[in-house]
């Protein structure tokens, strides 16, 4: 018993009672006769009791902070406050880099500029003041956002250093700067629809978020805002240096074709790595434009021609039907044709640019580009073997490329395939795809004939299934190899470089219903080194017409033929490629 | 004897006591000195961004044509085509050299096997002439 309740001191109750006395004298009679022995053995034992209880109490409270020492050398050293931004908004993320590891995409340390009204001494004279630092700001309206009981406003999201100093200079406690990351793109327009861009998301004082919002920024966007600072850059596939030269050289071209728009895309023929992907009209994801909010959102330079345009491709797609006809063992690629037109199917009549004569092999027919004897060789295949090949190629589902804008380019494939479609998609019309699904496309048959889904990411994509036999693929270049020797695509014949392709001009269809007479979409599929591939390239021209020989020509040998043959000159040596000699002899 | 106990063991509290207090001022030294560190290291990563961002902005392909396009007269840089590619047949090679010890020979060697090729001169440079006064001309 180590408490003793206290003995309960009499309260009276009773005013009257009478008080008994305090010290009550011991009864004689009550006091215990006890030996003094006895009594000094109680004693004893509750003065042992009472320590035993105390040294309990110590060894529980040694014992307590030997284990927290114990804990403490146990876990390690650990350094003590955080060193971090803390909890909240992380403001980094990652850089992207080229295949080189160029930098496309960075980010800097910015300021924005926020004001605390309550802090204001003058809100009229900071207002003006900001107005004469700022041009964009007007003095009035900020003035009357001072004082409408607002508390706090975000005034720009990021100054110069200068405008910076100057703001200081107003002396107005009540505006403040915030540190922010900036997302910068040192390469101004350079790669603009692959890069997309960034804006910010949340934001405090300490730091803003930045969130991708198109191009790989969007389709990475996750992925580059989880990285802490130093984190490993994400590595594209594509190539500064030849982005460079490849865009030049389709602007001019598309300033020379008069074309309001161009695409050009290059691509590993086995990987599919897009080392090239360039699409005009571009802007600069340093300031992104807006999006357009009326108009054909095609005409906005934020459009990505090169993914979320759905063209019919044209002619280009003829070689699909070659190359899977000499697959399935229908043909070879001397086999003769019968090209006798126009052919008639129900009400629809399909004719050629010009008449060929009644026989040609199959090769004549894609070095000719003969719509009738590519639409007898797709009766033929079939409808069913038709669409599973295309399907097979990938032209049935949006492209599984890293950019936002890719997902949402579902393909235009028709609903019913009886045959007159069998036979318009055999040459390319009635099904839209977009020109990086023609890459793929002809990197899959030209490669040996094993799928490819084109990546951004470097060392990101490798050969997928089989879709086509190596000899049907080996037939299909030499085809290609020939269109540029002797046929339509002649004027792709360049020194050094043995370039293979296939041109395509669809008519462009209106809104309304129909397809315009004189606009046109002009497009060269190709690969080189034409005998055994290394890369494809595809180039599209929106509307090209030229005075070329005399005529006004909208055709793809006229407008794309000559850009791409220039893209292949100005970048194949940039890519490392060996020239061959006497290329035009083969 | 128990007087001896009580003063060790109160002297070993009171050197544990300013044991503990120095190691506790010592850390507290060294979290601050981290601190620094870290401040230090996001300051000069930040820089590096900076510089990074810099470079890839100076570097970027556009200026580096329009540089290479203004200074063409003294370099003469043009785009890459395929007739800059040679045989490595058509490259001169030098000879192997075979008097290691003589520093010069064989470059004088190389200078002979070489020909019409035009190479810098080789060999010990020749010192710069004196002018009147012994000063050496640059």
């Amino acid at each position: 018993m180590i408490f003793r309740r206290r003995r309960h001191a009499y309260l009276p109750t009773d005013p009257f009672a009478p008080v008994p006395a305090r010290d009550r004298r011991p009864s004689v009679d009550a006091a215990p006769r006890r030996s003094a022995r006895l009594d000094a053995d109680a004693v004893r034992v509750r003065a042992e009791r009472r320590l035993r209880v105390t040294a309990g109490c110590f060894l529980v409270g040694f014992l307590t902070i030997g284990l927290k020492m114990a804990s403490i050398a146990a876990v390690g050293p650990d350094e003590g406050g955080a060193f971090g931004t803390g909890p909240g908004i992380a403001g980094y993320r990652a850089d992207i880099t080229d295949r080189a590891g160029r930098v496309l995409a960075t980010n800097v340390h910015a300021t924005a500029l926020y004001a605390q009204v309550d802090d204001m001494v003058d809100p009229a004279a900071a207002a003006l003041g900001l107005a004469r630092i700022f041009p964009d700001l007007d003095a009035a309206t900020w003035e009357r956002r001072f004082t409408d009981g607002r508390r706090f406003l975000w005034i720009k999201p990021t100054i110069s250093p200068e405008q910076r100093q100057a703001v200081h200079d107003l002396g107005e406690p009540g505006l403040l700067f915030a540190r922010r990351q900036m997302r910068v793109y040192p390469g101004g327009a350079l790669a603009a629809h692959v890069l997309g861009g960034a804006r910010y998301g949340e934001q405090d004082v300490r730091a803003a978020e930045i969130v991708g919002i198109a191009g790989v920024e969007g389709a990475f966007d996750s992925t580059l805002a989880a990285t802490g600072p130093g984190a490993a850059p994400l590595r594209l596939s594509l190539d500064l240096g030849v982005q460079a030269a490849v865009e030049r050289v389709l602007a001019s071209g598309m300033d020379l074709m008069g074309a309001k728009g161009a695409t050009a895309i290059l691509m590993d023929v086995d990987t599919g790595e897009i080392v090239s992907l360039a699409s005009l009209p571009d802007f600069d994801p340093n300031a992104r434009p807006a999006p357009a909010t009326e108009g054909d959102p095609a005409d906005s330079p934020l459009f990505n021609r090169a993914v979320q345009g759905l063209y019919e491709l044209g002619s280009t797609f003829k070689i699909f039907t070659a190359a899977q006809s000499v697959d399935l063992g229908l043909t070879n690629p001397s086999t003769m044709i019968d090209t006798k037109g126009p052919m008639r199917q129900g009400r629809h009549t399909i004719r050629d640019f010009r008449n060929y004569g009644p026989r040609l092999s199959v090769t004549d027919v894609i070095v000719k580009s003969s719509n009738v004897g590519t639409a007898r060789m797709a009766l033929d295949i079939g409808a069913s073997r038709q669409q599973d090949f295309l399907r097979g190629l990938g032209f049935f589902d949006p492209l599984p490329v890293e950019l936002l804008e890719a997902r949402r380019a579902k393909p235009l494939v028709p609903s019913r395939w009886p045959d007159i479609t069998t036979m318009t998609v055999s040459y390319g019309h009635g099904l839209s795809a977009s020109p990086l699904h023609l890459a793929a496309g002809y990197a899959s048959i030209l490669n040996g004939g094993l799928r490819v889904a084109p990546t951004l990411v470097a060392d990101g994509g490798g050969p997928g299934e089989r879709v086509l036999s190596e000899r049907a693929s080996r037939a299909a270049r030499d085809m290609l190899r020939q269109v540029v020797t002797r046929g339509t695509a002649s004027l792709a014949q360049i020194d050094g470089y043995a370039l293979g392709g296939k041109t395509g001009t669809a008519d462009k269809p209106k809104h309304t219903g129909g397809y315009w007479d004189d606009r046109v979409i002009a497009t060269f599929a190709g690969a080189f080194p034409a005998e055994e591939p290394e890369y494809v390239i595809v180039v599209t021209l929106d509307e090209p017409e030229i005075d070329a020989a005399g005529e006004r020509r909208r055709t793809a040998g006229w407008t794309a033929v000559p850009v791409a043959a220039e893209i292949v000159r100005r970048v194949a040596p940039l890519m490392g490629l060996r020239p061959e000699r006497d290329v035009a002899a083969r | 004897m128990r007087v001896l106990l009580y003063t060790v063991s109160i002297l070993s509290v009171v050197l544990l006591a300013f044991w503990a207090y120095r190691e506790g001022y010592a850390t507290r030294a060294t979290e601050r000195q981290v601190r620094d560190l870290h401040r230090q290291i996001a300051q000069a990563e930040a820089e590096l961004a900076m510089l990074n961002a810099e470079w890839a902005y100076l570097n970027r392909p556009e200026r580096l044509r329009i540089l290479a396009e203004m200074n063409f007269e003294r370099l003469g840089l043009m785009p890459l085509a395929a007739t800059h590619y040679a045989m490595i047949d058509q490259v001169a090679y030098p000879p192997e050299p075979q008097a290691a010890s003589d520093g010069t020979a064989w470059a004088t060697d190389l200078d002979a096997a070489l020909g019409d090729v035009a190479t810098l001169s080789h060999g010990p440079a020749p010192l710069p002439p004196l002018a009147g006064d012994g000063e050496q001309l640059p």
